[in-house]
């Protein structure tokens, strides 16, 4: 075959074609959503408030059991770690800056991003990776309507509206499983503990929180309907799309947030 | 060469097509293409499997993009045409998919009532009739809260076709109305056809395998073959032709292939 007579240089050649043609294409998708945002009701062609939410309701309402239950989890282990962790320095009773700091500034965007990505990122790209197939979406366009307004800025306006409020369920939820644990572990009662966070959270670290959802909004929504429409092969192809979109959004949300870390803490 | 030069003057053309070539990467699959359709025929594109109708169509649709050549819709260039001059034209075009592409996330319907919540400022209730009208133009009368997995085959193509027609379009395009209908159905659809040309004063463009059906409600046949085409004229020019391909096709005769030994080889072992 041609591919494997290919030299490694063409190969990593080729690959990174590919992958900046993907960026390309993922940057005027978004483009062109959020165009439709602002512009479709000067052009008639409004993005309906109905449909966004019914998918604040799909992507954001539904995931609340999930997203809840795993950050109380997260706020537990980081209770458990930290208080182990300080012990050997006598200062056990210092956990609650570590809990407050890492669940509001990593922990409740990253569990939620990862969570969402799993559920609607992938919903995303299998339900318009099978109205690809079924020729759904050019049968839209050929009535005059853009996939893109149609379908992919309800979702992104949904998802930044929901992901970031989602987040600021899980900073409580992950609060509280640091609270449960700590009073059960060393005592502190439930209103010191939450003195104790409001004496040291600060605007910025929640601000920093909810920013990176924003960002994951985006990642999330973006993959998952960039691999939806690029769907080929039939069912089949949609199976593919939908794994891939999960794998490549929860990749992008970890890279995104670690660089989105960098630069805000340096 | 058998395809006649366009007349011109008797009608006027609501599609035109010059020279089209198009590829699919580097596989020619349309080659040459001159095709002209005119105001209120019913114009048929039949041809074998593979031989590009689907492939033409989606370009008449603008779904793709030419290699070379051009073609107007309407009287309006598809190459290049602005964003919303596209809007304008799709407008005034129904389509009727192959497997119906009714959205399936929503009732029949909400199908059939999209395009005019889309594109018009109608209320509810006035869309919600108009629906129902064109619902009962295709005897799906009451069948408008189903969703599209719930219709059968034929159902679904006749609640494509209501869809397809509820904006009024001057132009409609039906792929393979009658495939894998039984013969009442297919032939009901056929008259269903006939009857938008005469009532709605539609032009129709239909891609089809059957030949009764085509013969029963053509103006013109058009026909492909490997990506080119064969001829393309009135239904008893078509019947009467010389031609030995379009004789083949009319009667169902399989394709004599040339027996090369050598070439028959290389085929079977892949080179
Ligand atoms: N997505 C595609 N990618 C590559 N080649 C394609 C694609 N779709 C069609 N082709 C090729 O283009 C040619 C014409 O295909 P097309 O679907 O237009 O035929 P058709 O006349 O509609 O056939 P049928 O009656 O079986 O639907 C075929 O040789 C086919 O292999
Ligand atoms: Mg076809």
């Amino acid at each position: 075959m041609a591919e494997a007579r290919l030299g490694w240089v063409e190969q990593l050649g080729k690959r990174t074609l590919g992958l900046i043609a993907e960026v390309g294409y993922l940057s005027a998708l978004l483009v062109e959503s959020l165009y439709w945002l602002v512009a479709g009701s000067f052009k008639r062609q409004p993005v309906r408030v109905s449909a966004v939410f019914s998918e604040m309701m799909r992507t954001g309402v539904s995931a609340i059991p999930i997203v809840f239950l795993l950050s109380f989890s997260i706020g537990i282990m980081l209770a458990i770690q930290g208080i182990h962790t300080l012990r050997t320095f006598g200062a056990e009773s210092q956990v609650v800056i570590g809990i407050a700091l890492s669940i509001t500034r990593e922990f409740g965007p990253l569990i939620t991003g990862i969570v969402v990505a799993g559920r609607t990122g992938s919903a995303l790209a299998a339900r318009i990776g099978t109205m690809v197939v079924s020729e759904e979406i050019d049968a839209l366009r050929v009535m005059g309507i853009q996939p893109v307004r149609y379908l992919v800025s309800p979702v992104l306006l949904a998802m930044l509206v929901m992901l970031p409020a989602l987040t600021v369920m899980a900073d409580f939820a992950g609060l509280l499983g640091g609270a449960v644990y700590s009073a059960m572990d060393l005592g502190i009662s439930y209103a010191a503990y939450a003195d104790r966070v409001i004496s040291v959270l600060k605007t910025g670290d929640i601000f920093q929180g909810l920013s990176k959802s924003c960002v994951f909004a985006t990642v999330i929504t973006l993959i998952g309907v960039a691999n939806g429409f690029t769907v080929t092969g039939g069912a089949e192809g949609v199976g593919r799309a939908t794994t891939r979109s999960v794998v490549l959004a929860i990749s992008g949300i970890v890279i995104a947030d670690m660089v989105f870390t960098w630069f805000l803490n340096r | 060469m058998l395809t006649p030069e366009p007349q011109k003057g008797n009608a006027e053309l609501v599609i035109e097509v010059q020279d089209l070539v198009a590829h699919y990467g580097r596989h020619k699959v349309l080659d040459g293409i001159n095709l002209t359709v005119r105001a209120g025929e019913i114009h048929i594109i039949m041809g074998g499997s593979g031989s590009g109708k689907s492939t033409l169509l989606r370009h008449l649709l603008g779904l793709r993009r030419l290699t070379s050549g051009r073609i107007s819709l309407l009287g309006q260039e598809i190459e290049g045409i602005h964003r919303q001059a596209l809007l304008e034209l799709r407008k005034q075009i129904g389509v009727s998919f192959q497997g119906g592409a009714l959205l399936s996330s929503m009732t029949v319907g909400e199908n059939v009532t999209l395009p005019l919540r889309e594109h018009t400022r109608l209320d509810e209730s006035t869309m919600a009739i108009m629906a129902r009208m064109k619902l009962e133009v295709v005897k799906l009368g009451g069948f408008e809260h189903f969703m599209p997995a719930q219709l059968s085959g034929g159902m679904t193509k006749r609640a494509a076709l209501a869809r397809a027609i509820v904006m009024d379009p001057k132009l409609l395009f039906f792929d393979e109305p009658s495939a894998g209908l039984d013969p009442v159905v297919s032939a009901e659809l056929d008259e269903l056809i006939l009857r938008l040309r005469d009532a709605m004063h539609m032009s129709i463009v239909v891609v089809t395998h059957e030949l009764e059906s085509a013969f029963r409600i053509a103006d013109r046949i058009t026909v492909l073959d490997g990506g080119k085409i064969l001829i393309s004229d009135t239904v008893d020019k078509v019947r009467s032709s010389s031609n030995s391909r379009v004789q083949d096709l009319l009667n169902r005769r399989p394709r004599e292939e040339e027996l090369d030994a050598d070439a028959y080889l290389a085929r079977l072992t892949g080179e």
